[in-house]
Parts: C-alpha cells; sequence; structure tokens
C-alpha cells in the first residue's frame, strides 16, 4: 500500500470519527455554513465541534503550513482531504474570506509575523474578515479607487467609502484598497489591514432584490491605521489585489459557480418536476455543460497545484461557473412553477429558492463582472490585439 | 489521476502533433485526396506511415502485437487528427475495430489485427440503421445455420465500410429489434457472397457506405464474443468510439479556433484590426472557454474508460456532448469571424466546419447523448 493510500484509510478513519451527523448534511444556504468570528452564534453544538476538531488538526486549511495553523498537506494529500469529505458530504467546517482570499495572499506577500498572526487566527475561525474593494465610483474600474490614507508617521489616516462590502456589519476585520499616493494610479494604492471597531468605520447594509443584505457599505472616517498593518510594500497594493482577486474568482466560481455535485435533472425528477419533456431536454442539456464544469473544476486545480496552466485562467472558471449558476436557478425556477414564487411561506422556507435564484444574479456581476473576465481573457490568454 | 499529460503522454503529444503537422495536412491530404476524388476517403500511404509511427496498434494488447496503451494515448493521436482535418482509417479501424476484439478468438483476432497494425488493412464498424444513431434497436438479422449463420438487413454510415476488409457488423441472432439482449457481433469479409456497396461521398469528403446483406453465409469463425451476448461488448465498442470522436470534435474545434483568432489578428476593417472590437474579443473569449472545458471533460473521460470506472459510460456522454457543443460553436463562431472569405472554398474554415457536422452525427449527436446522460442519471 502506498503512502497516499495509507493517507486516505487514516483521513476516511478521522472523518468517520469527527464528523458529526448533522454536518454531512448538504448546505441549503449562507446561513448554513460556519463564519467563525468574535460574534459567530453557532447554529448548533455539532458545527461548534465540527470547527473546533478540525482547527485543532489543522484541517480548516489543510494545505498552509503547520506553523500558521494548517495541517501541512502536499497537493497530493489535499486533494484526497477533499475527495474524503466530498465522499461523506461532509461540510466545509469553516467558510471564510481569510481563508479563500486574504490567506492566499499573505501567505505570499506577508511577513513572518503578519503570517504567524492573522493565519493563525484566521484558521482557527476567531477573525472574521471582509474585504474592502469595491467604491461607488470604482466598480469594474476598480484602479479608479479614492478612499485615501494620510500619511501621519506612524500611522494612516483614513477617509472614503467602500460598497458590496460582504458581510462588513458581522466582519471583525477588514482588508482595504487604500489611496497612499493621489498622483499614481496603479502604483499608488496600499493593502491595508485593520479592525472594524476602530473609531470612525461604520457599516450600513444594503437591501438587495433578493430581500436579504449580504452586503454594506462601509464608510471611513477618520480611521486610524497603524503602519504595520500593511501587507507588502507602500504603493504597491495593486500587486496583492490582483493576486488575491485571482483567489476571489476561484472561489466564486467553486462556491456560487457551476461546481455541484450531483444531477440536477435526478433531483427535479425525484421532486416529480420534470414532466414537461422540453423542459427535462433543457435540463439535460445543462447537465452535461455542468459535469463538464466538474472536470473542468478538477483540472484546473490540479494544474494550479503544479503551476501549469496560465495565470488568467480563474478569470474564465469565473465566468463560466457564475454563468452556469445562473442558468441553474434558472432552471430550478422553471421547474418549480408558482410554488418558487412563495416569498416567505413555511413550506418554501421563506423563499428559499426565489432568494437565491436573485442572489444568483450577482454571481456574474461580483468579484469582477462576465464581461470584465471576457475582457481579460481576450487580453492576457488570448492577446488579441488591443484589448 | 491528475487531469493532464504525464511525461510520457507528453512525448507522445509533440511525436504526434509534429508528424500529423507535417504529413496528415489539410492541402496534403483532405484537399488533396478531395480534388483527385479518391473512392477510399483516405491516403493508404498515411495509414502506412501511421503503423510505421508505432499508432495503428496503439490499443492493442502487447501479447496481440500492439502497445497496449490507453484512450489517453488514442485520444492524443485523435486530437491530432481533428486539428489537421487528417482522413485516416484511425478511428474506425485502431480504436473501434481493435477493442471489438480485443477479445476475440485467437483464429479472429490472427486473421484481422496484424493487417490493421502493419498498415495494411482497414476495419469497418456497421451499427447504425437508418438517418440517425440509435443503437438500441438493430434489426439487422442473423439466423442460424448449420455450423454458421445466415446475415440479412441494412446497415448505414458505414465510415469507409468499401475501403475495408472486414465490416464488424452488430446483428440481431434472436429477439425483437429493441431487446437489450439477442444481439451478436461478427467480422464480416469484405468479399463474402451477398454484401452490398453503395458508397457515397459525405459533406467532409469522407466516403461511408449504405450496406445490404443478402443472405450472406458466414461461419461459426467470425462470432466475436458470444452469441446472443454482444451487447455489452458493443457498448464497449461504442464508448470506445464516441469518446474517440470526442477527442477528435476537441482537436477540431481547437484547430478552429486558431485560424480564426489568428484572422482576428491581420484582418483589418475600419483602418483597425477586427480582433480589437470587443465585440468580437468577447465570442472568441467564450469559445476559448467551452473548448478548455471540452478537452477538460474528454481527459476525464478517458482516465475513467482506461481505469474502468463504473462511471466511464456516463462521463464518455458527457465528453461526446460537450466536445460536440464546443466544436459546433468554434466552427459557426470562426466562419461567421471570418466574414465572406469564410464562405469561400479556399479558406480552411469551411472545412472545419464540414468536419465538425460529420463527427457530430457520428455515434450520437449532443441530443443523443444529453438524454443518454439523463437515462444514466435516473431521469
Amino acid at each position: 500500500m502506498s503512502d497516499l493510500d495509507t493517507f486516505r484509510q487514516e483521513i476516511r478513519a478521522w472523518l468517520e470519527e469527527n464528523c458529526p451527523p448533522e454536518m454531512r448534511e448538504p448546505v441549503r444556504d449562507d446561513d448554513d455554513a460556519c463564519w467563525g468570528g468574535r460574534n459567530f452564534k453557532f447554529k448548533n453544538e455539532a458545527q461548534k465541534q465540527w470547527l473546533e476538531r478540525c482547527a485543532a488538526k489543522g484541517y480548516t486549511v489543510p494545505d498552509w503550513p503547520k506553523a500558521y495553523g494548517g495541517a501541512g498537506m502536499s497537493a497530493a494529500e489535499a486533494k484526497i482531504w477533499r475527495e474524503e469529505m466530498v465522499r461523506i458530504n461532509a461540510r466545509p467546517p469553516l467558510s471564510s474570506f481569510g481563508i479563500w482570499m486574504l490567506g492566499p495572499a499573505l501567505l505570499k506577500f506577508g511577513t513572518e509575523e503578519q503570517k504567524v498572526h492573522y493565519l493563525s487566527q484566521i484558521a482557527r475561525g476567531e477573525i472574521r474578515w471582509c474585504q474592502g474593494y469595491s467604491e461607488p465610483g470604482s466598480g469594474s474600474d476598480l484602479v479608479s479607487l479614492q478612499t485615501f490614507g494620510e500619511d501621519k508617521g506612524d500611522h494612516w489616516v483614513v477617509n472614503g467609502q467602500k460598497i458590496w462590502t460582504s458581510y462588513a456589519d458581522k466582519a471583525d476585520w477588514i482588508f482595504c484598497l487604500v489611496r497612499t499616493d493621489k498622483a499614481n494610479k496603479y502604483q499608488g494604492i496600499s493593502f491595508l489591514l485593520f479592525d472594524m471597531t476602530t473609531p470612525g468605520v461604520s457599516t450600513k447594509p444594503i437591501k438587495l432584490i433578493s430581500g436579504n443584505s449580504p452586503f454594506c457599505e462601509t464608510f471611513f472616517d477618520n480611521v486610524v491605521v497603524p503602519k504595520d498593518q500593511i501587507v507588502g510594500q507602500l504603493n504597491r497594493g495593486w500587486d496583492v489585489a490582483k493576486y488575491l482577486l485571482g483567489h476571489e474568482r476561484e472561489m466564486i466560481s467553486a462556491t456560487g459557480g457551476g461546481d455541484r455535485a450531483g444531477s440536477l435533472g435526478a433531483s427535479l425528477a425525484r421532486h416529480g418536476a420534470l414532466e414537461d419533456p422540453v423542459l427535462r431536454g433543457q435540463v439535460a442539456l445543462f447537465d452535461v455543460d455542468a459535469l463538464a464544469f466538474t472536470c473542468m473544476s478538477e483540472k484546473f486545480m490540479d494544474e494550479v497545484k503544479i503551476g501549469r496552466g496560465h495565470p488568467a485562467q480563474p478569470n474564465m472558471m469565473k465566468y463560466a461557473g457564475t454563468e452556469l449558476n445562473k442558468q441553474r436557478l434558472e432552471l430550478l425556477m422553471s421547474a418549480g412553477g408558482s410554488t418558487a414564487l412563495e416569498w416567505d411561506s413555511e413550506e418554501t422556507e421563506g423563499g428559499a429558492l426565489p432568494r437565491s435564484w436573485l442572489r444568483t444574479k450577482a454571481n456574474s456581476i461580483e468579484g469582477g463582472t462576465s464581461e470584465v473576465m471576457l475582457n481579460v481573457i481576450s487580453k492576457r490568454i488570448l492577446e488579441l490585439p488591443g484589448a | 489521476m491528475p487531469l493532464y499529460h504525464n511525461d510520457d503522454q507528453q512525448m507522445l503529444a509533440d511525436t504526434v502533433t509534429g508528424f500529423l503537422a507535417e504529413e496528415g495536412g489539410i492541402k496534403k491530404q483532405l484537399r488533396h485526396l478531395r480534388d483527385t476524388n479518391c473512392q477510399d476517403g483516405f491516403a493508404h500511404a498515411l495509414w502506412k506511415q501511421f503503423s510505421e509511427m508505432g499508432l495503428t496498434g496503439m490499443l492493442a494488447a502487447e501479447t496481440d502485437g500492439g502497445l497496449g496503451m490507453g484512450h489517453v494515448e488514442a485520444g492524443i493521436v485523435l486530437k491530432e487528427i481533428g486539428r489537421n482535418l487528417t482522413p485516416s482509417p484511425f478511428l474506425t479501424s485502431s480504436v473501434m475495430g481493435v477493442t471489438a476484439l480485443a477479445d476475440a478468438s485467437a483464429d479472429l483476432k490472427g486473421r484481422w489485427l496484424p493487417r490493421v497494425i502493419a498498415g495494411e488493412g482497414v476495419l469497418a464498424v456497421a451499427i447504425d440503421e437508418g438517418a440517425k444513431h440509435r443503437p438500441e434497436r438493430i434489426a439487422c438479422r442473423a439466423e442460424k445455420a448449420g455450423n454458421g449463420f445466415r446475415l440479412s438487413g441494412r446497415k448505414d454510415f458505414v465510415v469507409q465500410g468499401a475501403s475495408a476488409d472486414a465490416i464488424i457488423v452488430a446483428a440481431r441472432t434472436s429477439g425483437s429489434d429493441g431487446d437489450a439482449d439477442g444481439l451478436t457481433l461478427f467480422a464480416v469479409p469484405k468479399d463474402a457472397a451477398g454484401v452490398g456497396h453503395n458508397s457515397v461521398r459525405l459533406v467532409d469528403s469522407a466516403m461511408a457506405s449504405h450496406i445490404t446483406f443478402d443472405n450472406v453465409e458466414l461461419d461459426g469463425g467470425s462470432v466475436i464474443g458470444e452469441v446472443d451476448g454482444g451487447r455489452a461488448l458493443l457498448n464497449k465498442v461504442l464508448n470506445a468510439g464516441r469518446l474517440g470522436a470526442a477527442a477528435e470534435q476537441a482537436g477540431v474545434a481547437s484547430g478552429a479556433f486558431d485560424i480564426t483568432t489568428n484572422y482576428l489578428r491581420t484582418r483589418k476593417q475600419f483602418g483597425q484590426l477586427i480582433g480589437e472590437f470587443q465585440a468580437l474579443q468577447h465570442r472568441a473569449a467564450h469559445l476559448y472557454s467551452e473548448i478548455e472545458i471540452a478537452d477538460a471533460t474528454v481527459i476525464k473521460a478517458q482516465q475513467l474508460l482506461d481505469a474502468g470506472s463504473e462511471k466511464a459510460e456516463l462521463m464518455v456522454a458527457v465528453a461526446k456532448a460537450k466536445a460536440g457543443k464546443a466544436s459546433s460553436l468554434a466552427v459557426r463562431e470562426g466562419v461567421q469571424m471570418h466574414g465572406g472569405v469564410g464562405m469561400t472554398d479556399e479558406f480552411d474554415i469551411g472545412l472545419y466546419m464540414k468536419r465538425d457536422r460529420a463527427l457530430a452525427e457520428f455515434l450520437g449527436d449532443q441530443f443523443y447523448h444529453a438524454q443518454k446522460v439523463a437515462e444514466l442519471s435516473g431521469y
């Protein structure tokens, strides 16, 4: 038996013993996910246990080094970990922008002190992070951002406004793009970290068409940020931002994207919702695309692990994954008929389906619109002229 | 297993890419064969070269004189065949034919395999009856007669049927047309009495036969595998062929995409390169994404089929449908983005469109395979 086979058996045995049954139920919406943080209310004891057990072993971030709270798994081991998780339908122990976005950026650009301090907190789910990127006047054209940090010697004083900050009202800390040089567009931005309880920080949830408020407006009014809370070099935050955006796009393509296990048609048929032969045909064609995309996700991850594959490929993944997910929800709505229109009835869990349907419309807008993704593919991968 | 080629496979890909770009190119093969009205639809000389390169027997077992490779390796060859639109018997002979004969009697193997591996002989596969691929219904019938069988019926879309040394025929030996059981595969020699060919040229300049079998006498030795138990073997041959066709379609898509994006980089209108127009950039980027996904699906299905996974059949259907969708999009966008010259015979993009259409029909189009995905998923 090879080392990897032994490893798989160990993982399988550990999961069998430690993953509570409640944590093997499918995640239905954001509410089911464990986000961690200072103020997080666990949905049940099982969720808390699952996080604690995983964190103790470094399994919340299996491929991070042990020194930073990970399990130090190799690429092949991490793949086995994911496969074994999928095999028993285990929920991720921790959902976290810290893991998906800030972590990879810190691993690449952070100082040793920053890595030890921030990454370990992330791994244990102690600090919940939000991302301060977009501004009212800077959406797709992110680099035009105006939030300004004035140099005051040993600290900056930050003023400005962010928008579409996911869960800013629930987050403990923010990683934030701040202009530190007004004369330089690309090389005048710094990547700062600060506590959301710092005086001068305030948030205001934005009500969306889904009726939910996952996003906030975030305001900075003379917020003091110490100089050691910068990641990377002064005025070179755009490099960090771009690197992190790559990971954000991977994340959206994987979670808000089309990479869902299981056949849409099979689950609809179980609920007797595929009587219409034309709809059934559409669903079958969708399942072809969805299954094909699971192959793409696997190949993409395999290539990332060995540094093969185009560096701009996450843009393609984000584009394809989010467009697919929107299509999936359109089909679910069609199959659901008038039941899928109910907005707050108990039978529909408070209109879970129509709210999810509306939520998916943001998938191809947030983290870079589909149109921006296509621009990037044209420019960086296809190298088309003038793009 | 990671979803990319290992070092050996990459070496094979490099060799095959060079070989087919040099010897299998559009001008040298497809256009030449078409313009000289070649009745085989492929060049025997190139087939011999395939053999010299060790490609003809790559799927055959080493004990049968082959290389014992798998569908990932065969797919590498087929992708380059697709990219160069190279007419060849590789898919029907070296993939489907060899798969059909893998577990056949020593006599049968000895009779047909060495000729294929030597690049001297060709096998054709006769499955379809009617204009659409519906292998669930087989009406072509072989009645028991003495120690052998008497075959009667009709087969359509038998690619290179008139050029083949032997035709592998799926026929009914018991039961009714729609039964899963009761099928038997036969290797019918081309000179058997009662075999009638109506050979037709297809839209992609390939040759295919409508074949009639009129009381063709076959001895028991021409049976491949079990009498009445041929469905499993037929499915094996179909999976190999479908996945091979999917790999070829991925190559067609990739070839069409490359010449189209090159055109976008050179053609000027309104004083600028047309590749500068965002309307075209976005469509090209979308097409890129579809082709990448199709490629990933094809290699996943190849690995599953090689591993004998129970998920292989589902993923083969996904691959044939997805590669078909991507390839179809590539040729349609290709012709449109070429504008007027895309309609001319002089430019190659139209040849890609024709080849894509033929491959789409071969062993089931995207609608057939989407239906298959639905069935295999339980709806």
